[in-house]
């Protein structure tokens, strides 16, 4: 009882430390890495709530199967989610270097 | 924590009523917990009970591929989809040769790729009676894909699309087909029928394997395979040095 | 109760959790973050093995932490590389468009 109220409550402060981080900061990695605790902070919780003690019997095992199937979406999940930012920040980029390098190329071909 | 916070900017209105608002949030959540009734008997007996038809022993990968295989099955899709939308934002960024890998990298790769192969197989077989099944030996097949990828094998390059498209829809395939069969013979989406529910699971778990390792390896390499880049690297790729 | 000492590792290891997460959320250094939170991937796992939950422990160390860890690297140093102004070769908007476009302005 005691296992399951501790490990419930470092899941759900796990939660709130990422949901403000998440809101606070601006770096899209920062947001992402955020998100992954948060993520993990509900899956201790799901986790806790089947915990049964040593000789009490069976843990509940459909819990267990929800978080494995969620610990792997969340990983596909982030991937896309880092290759989305990448992306960003290579179009954003991408437009300050044109602005940089049209007029070298103007030169160029006017000389 | 005191170093960090020295440094950090002062949190401004917004974010003070932010935190407000996260601790209230947060404090609410764990009256709520903390009321939650321990002795609520949740769905480990019934699993047991039915343990004995599901064609496995181990309570997780029944729950998994038997009781709720239909949410395995749309999650293997919901890799696929994942697949889909990083290929279709970009083309492979491969690092170009800037820097050397060091020849131990290599060999280590190379004597540690097979293995964890093999020991993803075996988790797969394993998931039957103990932990392991297709989720886990996919990431180790994974997490190889992503060892040689780091190494920048030269033949990573010359892969063939079509093969490794044909590996992202196996385990896909593979499950929609025997839940369509299932419901061609027994009546019932994915009620599998008595007595072949071990080996269709077992057929079921190593095709997925296959596939999320595929698909978690070309999600590390961020991009569609590119295959404009094959034509020009090849004859680049040999110098007498490198092909050891 | 039975365990005093299974309850002492108990709060030893939620304490360290909460302060890998304090601490991977709160740093200034991405790349000092990423590697914290791989280690906070390996604790998680240690903590499933405590909560009984074997299978979700290994999904947890092959994936959160062999997997994510990777991941966020590479994409750091993607980043990086943008942001340093070196112009890559094997983006869409780079490769032969660049012939197509460079005249219009001339």
């Amino acid at each position: 009882m005691i296992t399951t109220l501790l490990y419930s409550m470092t899941g759900l402060i796990l939660f709130g430390m990422g949901l403000f981080t998440l809101i606070v900061h601006s770096h899209p990695l920062r947001k992402i890495l955020a998100v992954n605790v948060m993520s993990t902070g509900v899956f201790l919780i799901l986790i806790a709530t089947a915990y049964t003690p040593l000789g009490q019997g069976e843990v509940d095992p459909v819990p267990h199967a929800m978080v494995l199937t969620g610990i792997v979406v969340s990983v596909s999940v982030t991937a896309l989610a880092l290759i989305l930012a990448c992306r960003v920040q290579e179009t954003s980029n991408l437009d300050l270097l044109k602005k940089k390098t049209v007029p070298e190329t103007a030169k160029e071909s006017t000389t | 924590m005191p170093k960090t916070r020295n440094r950090h900017k002062r949190l401004d209105g917004f974010q003070r009523l932010f935190l407000l608002l996260v601790v209230c949030l947060i404090t609410l959540l764990g009256c709520i917990l903390s009321t939650i009734p321990n002795s609520a008997p949740g769905l480990a007996d019934a699993v047991a009970r039915l343990q004995e038809r599901s064609g496995v022993k181990s309570p997780v990968t029944a729950v998994l591929l038997n009781f709720r295989a239909y949410d395995t099955m749309l999650e293997v899709v919901v890799l696929l989809l994942a697949v889909i939308g990083s290929w279709s934002l970009t083309k492979s960024p491969l690092p170009e040769q800037d820097t050397d890998i060091s020849p131990v990298q290599m060999g280590v790769v190379r004597l540690l790729a097979p293995v964890m192969c093999l020991v993803a197989a075996y988790l797969v077989w394993q998931g039957s009676h103990l932990a392991g099944g297709a989720f886990q030996g996919g990431a180790i097949l994974g997490a190889a894909g992503v060892l040689i990828l780091v190494s920048d094998f030269p033949w990573i390059r010359t892969i063939p699309a079509l093969p490794l498209r044909i590996g992202l829809v196996l385990g896909p395939l593979f499950f929609v087909g025997i839940a369509l069969c299932c419901l061609f013979f027994t009546g019932k989406l994915l009620g599998y029928p008595e007595g072949t529910a071990g080996w269709l699971i077992l057929l079921i778990e190593a095709a997925c394997a296959l596939s999320i390792g595929i698909t978690l390896a070309s999600l590390f390499a961020g991009g569609r395979p590119d295959n404009t880049m094959k034509k020009i690297q090849p004859p680049a790729k040999h110098p007498p040095g490198k092909s050891l | 109760m039975i365990y005093p000492i299974l309850t002492l590792f108990d709060i030893l290891l939620a304490l360290t959790l909460l302060w890998l997460g304090w601490h991977l959320l709160s740093t200034e250094d991405i790349f000092k973050a990423v590697v914290l939170f791989i280690s906070f991937g390996l604790l998680m796992a240690l903590t499933w093995v405590r909560m009984r939950a074997p299978d979700v422990a290994l999904a947890e160390a092959a994936l959160g932490a062999g997997l994510t860890g990777p991941l966020f690297l590479s994409a750091l140093r993607r980043m990086n590389r943008v942001l340093k102004g070196e112009r890559r070769l094997d983006s869409d908007e780079n490769r032969g468009e660049d012939h197509a476009k460079n005249p219009k302005p001339t």
